[in-house]
């Protein structure tokens, strides 16, 4: 055998094996359906800690109870794994799994982009008019691609004990209260606020807020569709953050703190009593309650909205918030659609509801609600005039990680306010 | 091909002794060919599918601007095509500039403080000592440890309500507490800690082992001569151990060009971005996490085109003289 039939053979062997791989590779994938009618359905969600694993768990085993043949392979990761690596990897291999989170906004308007998401309105119409407007955020040009099943706003998670012990009577509903009630726990020896800023964020949410109540929702608006961000307001809101961080009201440390992962995290301080409080989505009571030595929610934990900032542009009452919702892939079989139908349905709402684990998107599931501090949140959120949603979410990826780091080097104080909207318009411009 | 085997076969197997002269008829030759193939195309085919290609692709996909988790049709989608725009834009970045700069603070300190250190303690270990052995066995531990493991386990102990602090605490040496992974003016060094404390025992069980090739009968006729026992190590045995030492300071640079892992799991992503971020961190920081594929494969580019420069000219001015005496004199 000369050479060029050695180099033939060579040529061969990679073209057969090239050939096998891309054939293994067109076979997997896809809602995995037996002949004989037997479906798996593959679902993800970040239901890792408090009572949601449960609560899912539960749901899956009523679908296939209802529905002989079927079986639900439900796995909980951890949100932003999930979010921003395991999903989007599975997308792109082409091997989604079938029922999985989706988060609204550029991400969600990407994945519809790339045809990875399942149209909803002609499948299950009226579980989609169930959750009325707050549907909104999971479509794209009319469509819908997703639907939540929990939405709520965020606020403080806030010790009682820690704010009677330093002599705070009612929760502050103005900045200057806010920044008065700080300086009352730092006289009484206690941490006054939790940022899990080690996370990114937690310390990002401090600038959202201050964004919200200084531009008007028509600059908000603008910034969401146009990527504007020329609005004076934009620096303002870096402005403000910074002279809110000069009073120090922080725990000591708090830039390697993570948000949820630990006794030591930004949650675990106010589950163990350590900070007085933290500002945090509607999530937070689960994950407050699953880092306390009984792993239940503390007696001592109330909550209070942001307050409002006197003399700025921003509505007062406008609120910052998200939800989790869940969406079919593409190619999933219709079995997904359905088990998305049962997650919506009342009883499961109610059970959502009832189990403290969020705020069910469902109305008539709302009365379902037993903590008293969900309930406020729902109470919170009904009173919003507007919900602008998370600034990273509602921005994509993107965008909202280049004003996350813009933030976190103001709270580092290696950036400045106009650092932070100088990095959105150079992320925004390679978009 | 198959008649080739056939005829191949039964010559080797009935044939008489090879016709002095000819070493290797042909026909062994075209079986060794053969066994060359089928034994080594397994293998090449993995490392083109999954070495080659992806960093072809990397390369290819460093020139276009993608959203995250792509589709193959995107690359042909008009304004994708960007050029070096994704290159031009790193070295724009001052977080990536800083990141190469946090490489090369990194291995500079490498070289500079492990290696000394790692010299030094092979020396005293090399000596006949009582517990030599288990001396030996602790300092390689860590070297041992899944890079997690070691990580999580300082991440804890560096908190500022951690171990670390509290220890000082009891010693009376409060006043030295830190926020050891918070702090971005000391995180660096914190880091470097425990990159020391993990790879130091690699490095002493290397120069350990170089020390072995080192013959007594030097140490001894100096010692004749009235050297004393530093003489003896600086003029015979630390120039002995210069291969050695060449090719750990050679793993040593390539390992903190490529530092990511111990990074990535001990200190907090804020932190991370603000003193520790390497190149690596980096690249998946924005290819990953920041959504953007292209710009993420230009890091990856760069990253490997440094380390491709580093390794080239270490080769060529510091191991040339190892590996030519190896190959050229055929001895060790």
């Amino acid at each position: 055998m000369n050479r060029r039939s050695t180099t033939r053979l060579v040529t061969f062997a990679a073209a057969t094996g090239l050939a096998v791989a891309s054939l293994t590779g067109c076979a997997g994938g896809g809602g995995d359906e037996g002949g004989d009618g037997e479906v798996t359905l593959t679902w993800w969600h970040n239901g890792t800690t408090g009572p949601l694993p449960e609560v899912w768990e539960e749901v899956a085993t009523e679908f296939e109870e209802s529905h002989p043949g079927v079986t639900v392979e439900q796995t909980g990761y951890q949100n932003e794994d999930l979010q921003r690596t395991l999903i989007p990897n599975a997308l792109a291999a082409g091997d989604p799994p079938d029922l999985f989170q989706v988060w609204p906004g550029g991400e969600l308007r990407d994945q519809v982009e790339n045809g990875y998401l399942m149209p909803l309105d002609d499948v299950i119409p009226d579980t989609i008019d169930s959750v009325g407007a707050t549907v909104n955020p999971w479509q794209v040009e009319g469509t819908t691609y997703g639907i939540p099943f929990t939405f709520g706003i965020e606020g403080f998670w806030y010790n009682t004990d820690l704010f009677e012990e330093a002599g705070i009577d009612a929760p502050p509903t103005t900045l200057d209260e806010l920044i008065d009630a700080v300086g009352a726990l730092r006289d009484a020896g206690i941490t006054p606020i939790a940022v899990g800023a080690g996370d990114k964020w937690p310390a990002a949410h401090w600038w959202y807020q201050f964004a919200l109540h200084s531009c008007s929702p028509e600059t908000l608006q603008a910034a969401e569709t146009e990527y504007d961000f020329s609005d004076d307001c934009w620096v303002d809101a870096g402005d403000q953050l910074e002279e809110f961080l000069g009073i120090d009201p922080f725990q000591e440390g708090f830039l390697g703190t993570p948000a949820q992962q630990g006794a030591g995290s930004s949650a675990g301080l106010v589950a163990n009593g350590e900070a007085a409080m933290e500002l945090m989505g509607h999530w937070n009571a689960g994950v407050i309650g699953g880092l306390t030595p009984d792993q239940q929610v503390p007696e001592f934990l109330g909550w209070f909205p942001f307050p409002g900032i006197e003399g700025s542009a921003g509505d007062p009452t406008a609120a910052l918030g998200g939800g989790d919702g869940f969406a079919c892939s593409a190619e999933a079989p219709p079995e997904c659609a359905e088990l998305l139908e049962f997650i919506m349905s009342e009883d499961v709402q109610a059970k959502f509801a009832a189990s403290g684990a969020g705020i069910p998107t469902v109305p008539a599931a709302t009365s379902s609600l037993e903590d008293p501090n969900l309930t406020l949140v729902a109470e919170g959120l009904a009173a919003s005039s507007f919900v602008q949603l998370w600034f990273d979410t509602a921005f994509g990826t993107t965008v909202g990680n280049a004003m996350n780091d813009g933030i976190v080097n103001l709270f580092g104080g290696s950036g400045t306010p106009d650092e932070i909207v100088t990095k959105m318009q150079d992320a925004a411009a390679t978009l | 091909m198959t008649a080739t085997l056939q005829q191949a076969g039964p010559a080797i197997a009935a044939g008489p002794a090879p016709t002095p002269g000819r070493r290797r008829p042909r026909s062994s030759a075209t079986r060794q060919r053969i066994e060359v193939v089928l034994l080594v195309g397994p293998a090449l085919l993995l490392f083109l599918g999954f070495v080659i290609l992806p960093v072809i692709l990397a390369a290819v996909y460093s020139l276009y601007n993608l959203p995250p988790a792509f589709r193959w049709e995107q690359l042909a989608e008009p304004d994708r095509f960007v050029g070096l725009a994704n290159y031009q834009r790193a070295f724009d970045s001052p977080e990536f500039v800083r990141a190469i700069g946090n490489n090369f603070i990194i291995l500079f300190a490498s070289l500079l403080i492990q290696g000394p250190l790692a010299i030094g303690i092979a020396l005293l270990l090399n000596r006949p000592l009582r517990g030599r052995t288990a001396l030996r066995l602790l300092i390689f531990v860590p070297y041992v440890l899944a890079e997690v493991i070691a990580g999580l386990a300082w991440k804890l102990l560096l908190q500022p309500q951690g171990g670390v602090n509290a220890m000082l605490e009891s010693l009376g040496l409060g006043f030295l507490q830190q926020n050891w992974l918070a702090d971005p003016g000391i995180a660096l060094w914190t880091l470097f800690w425990i990159l020391t404390w993990k790879y130091l025992g690699f490095a002493i069980i290397l120069m350990l082992a170089g020390l072995q090739g080192v013959p007594e009968e030097l140490a001894e006729a100096a010692a004749i001569d009235g050297a004393s026992w530093w003489q003896i190590q600086r003029y015979i045995t630390i120039p002995l151990l210069g291969p050695t030492i060449r090719i750990w300071a050679f793993l040593s640079m390539i390992g903190a060009l490529q530092l990511f892992d111990m990074v990535w799991v001990t200190v907090a992503p804020t932190v991370r971005g603000m003193a520790t971020e390497t190149m690596a961190t980096y690249m998946v920081q924005q290819g990953q996490f920041a959504g953007q594929p292209g710009y993420g494969s230009a890091i990856a580019v760069i990253l490997f085109f440094i380390s491709l420069t580093v390794a080239l000219i270490y080769q060529r001015v510091a191991l040339r003289r190892d590996l030519a005496g190896a190959v050229t004199r055929g001895v060790r």
